[in-house]
């Protein structure tokens, strides 16, 4: 795969720098038969520190756990540079994942096994003598409040707790990068707190986290930096409030008008209020208006005798960053 | 040291196979030990009861039970070789993912296929040893050394199916073609191999055809070794042709685990 691909970039020697985790430069990646590709991933730049935790947002499809798979070293880089730890994942693959923890998006976990052998027999996979992997699956059981469950079978595990078997399993080679795909996505709002909070304590460890999501509240949660990705390519790079600030206003007013009222559309709405804010976004349900100060647009919208069923101010969020980024919601 | 090592690689799963074999052996004993006594006995003994022939029709064989058997275990080494690289491999590569749990550590494709085939080969020794066992007081070995040999070209026929179904099974988007796989392959060279009656019976082209099944070079060394009836000119064609199968099938199998896993 290596052979055939062209350094278009002059990279630096990475192993003289031993804080870089990831190192990506014109990163693409693409699928099915020359002259039929599907380019998933179109030329990315990431730079990843040890440390850090770092997100790439997007909705489905927005080429994030295709790129999660190539920094996992089980999917070969079509295109453009990859350094992982410093290694190329092309010629030191298992050098890589030796040091990486992987918590991908569907469960792999063996559903025959109990939940202790699940984490024993994956440690096994790293050569870890038995003795040693046997503590640290104590250990784990510990952290993700699973020692009570250790004799169970995982079919017989709840959604969150399948998640955090597959969180301490992804710890079992007590990685130095730990990757998680969409970590949360079908847990139901408890689950996700317990997981975040396990989560942000890894981060207080020095863990460097690389997660994924199309949550805005998970990404706003958990990382100190992040990639908006769209449509294979990165929009937006920062902290979720440097990315706020930068693409969004301080708040956001909600209006909710009944259905077509008077004949009016949320068009024709859109441009009566206009004025009162930097921008509007007009949904399908709703109109947002952006403005420094959210009560007063909401004001001046009744003075003007128009007459929303529902109003709600709130703080800009990414998903309004990523609304005014690429005209689309993150969910849909 | 861009890869990790074939035999290490391959031993670091030990402990999972052990675990899957703890929880399905009692499942296998059925399948493994007493089947194949139940067709020694229905066609070895009873059936073979009505069958009157002389040494020269049989293959060299003083009875149609020392005929029987030998052909009974190679076919044998073959089913259970089949059984397990067809569902179990698609449960590890597509409903489990237990395949892809694996290739997030440091472990690479042929490391799991050394591994599973490792466990292949084991299931299909010890059941053809038990199988062997359980023959000796029966009278069928005509030499003492013979059988061990013949073990051996059982063990080979076993692998030489488990590569190339392996491969298969890697290859395979659901399940379904197994049906076809079953019928169209397994049985019928299950019934027309020589494991039942000599090839030469098939006529002139049917009997070329069934040398032609790699079934056919397991029941040939099998039978031969256990007969002490050896032609060794054969004898080198069945291995240079099941050594072949096993040394190709295993790169076939490889090549189709790579393309299937690693996109």
């Amino acid at each position: 795969m290596s052979a055939g691909r062209t350094r278009v970039l002059v990279v630096p020697d990475f192993s003289v720098d031993p804080d870089s985790m990831i190192l990506a430069r014109g990163l693409r990646k693409s699928f099915g038969p020359p002259g039929a590709e599907f380019e998933a991933v179109k030329g990315i730049d990431v730079d990843v520190r040890r440390g850090e935790a770092f997100g790439f947002l997007g909705p489905n499809g927005a080429g994030k756990s295709s790129t999660m798979r190539m920094i996992a070293a089980v999917s070969p880089v079509s295109g453009g540079d990859l350094r992982i730890l410093g290694m190329d994942p092309a010629t030191d693959g298992p050098a890589i994942r030796g040091r990486l923890g992987v918590c991908p998006q569907e469960d792999t976990l063996d559903i025959e096994l109990n939940v202790r052998d699940n984490l024993y027999i994956y440690g096994r996979y790293f050569g870890i003598p038995k003795a040693e992997v046997s503590d640290r699956v104590d250990e784990l059981l510990e952290f993700v409040q699973l020692t009570e469950k250790a004799k169970a079978k995982v079919e017989d595990l709840s959604g969150g707790m399948k998640r955090r078997l597959t969180i301490a399993r992804s710890l079992v080679n007590r990685p130095d990068l730990l990757l998680l795909d969409e970590p949360t996505t079908g847990l139901d709002p408890q689950a996700r707190h317990v997981l975040w909070d396990r989560l942000f304590r890894l981060k207080q460890a020095g863990v460097t986290l690389v997660i994924t999501t199309h949550y805005m509240d998970e990404a706003e949660q958990l990382c100190d930096r992040l990639v908006v990705m769209d449509k294979g390519v990165i929009v937006a790079e920062g902290s979720p409030l440097q990315l706020i600030r930068e693409h969004s206003t301080r708040e956001v007013a909600e209006l909710r008008f009944g259905v077509a009222e008077e004949g009016a559309t949320h068009e024709t709405l859109a441009e009566k209020v206009a004025d009162l804010g930097v921008r509007v976004e007009v949904l399908p349900d709703r109109l947002l208006v952006y403005s420094e100060d959210g009560e007063e647009v909401v004001a001046k919208v009744h003075e003007r005798a128009l007459t929303p069923v529902a109003t709600l101010v709130r703080r800009s969020s990414l998903e309004d960053v990523f609304l005014r980024l690429t005209g689309r919601t993150l969910v849909d | 040291m861009p890869d990790l090592a074939f035999a290490d690689g391959v031993r670091r799963q030990t402990d999972y196979w052990l675990t899957v074999y703890k929880r399905t052996w009692r499942s296998s004993v059925f399948s493994s030990f007493v089947a194949p006594l139940f067709y020694v006995v229905a066609m070895g003994v009873l059936l073979g009861g009505f069958v009157e022939s002389d040494t020269g029709e049989l293959e060299g064989a003083t009875s149609y039970l020392a005929f029987v058997v030998p052909g009974l275990v190679a076919a044998h080494a073959m089913q259970t070789a089949v059984g397990e690289t067809t569902y179990p491999v698609m449960g590890l590569i597509k409903w489990q993912r237990v395949y892809d749990s694996m290739l997030a550590t440091p472990l690479q494709v042929q490391h799991l296929a050394g591994a599973t085939l490792s466990f292949v080969f084991f299931r299909v020794a010890t059941t053809c040893a038990v199988y062997m066992l359980v023959l000796a007081p029966f009278g069928v070995f005509e030499s003492w050394w013979g059988p061990f040999v013949a073990y051996a070209g059982q063990l080979l026929v076993g692998m030489a199916f488990g590569v190339w179904v392996y491969g298969f099974s890697a290859r395979l988007e659901d399940e379904q073609a197994y049906g076809l796989l079953f019928r169209i392959g397994v049985i019928p060279m299950f019934l027309f191999s020589g494991a039942f009656f000599p090839v030469a019976n098939l006529g002139e082209v049917g009997s070329w055809l069934a040398r032609l099944t790699p079934l056919w070079h397991g029941v040939s060394l099998s039978r031969m070794f256990c007969l002490d009836d050896i032609d060794w000119s054969t004898a080198a064609v069945n291995v240079v042709v099941l050594v072949t199968l096993v040394v190709v099938g295993w790169f076939w199998a490889i090549a189709g685990l790579r393309k299937r896993l690693v996109s």
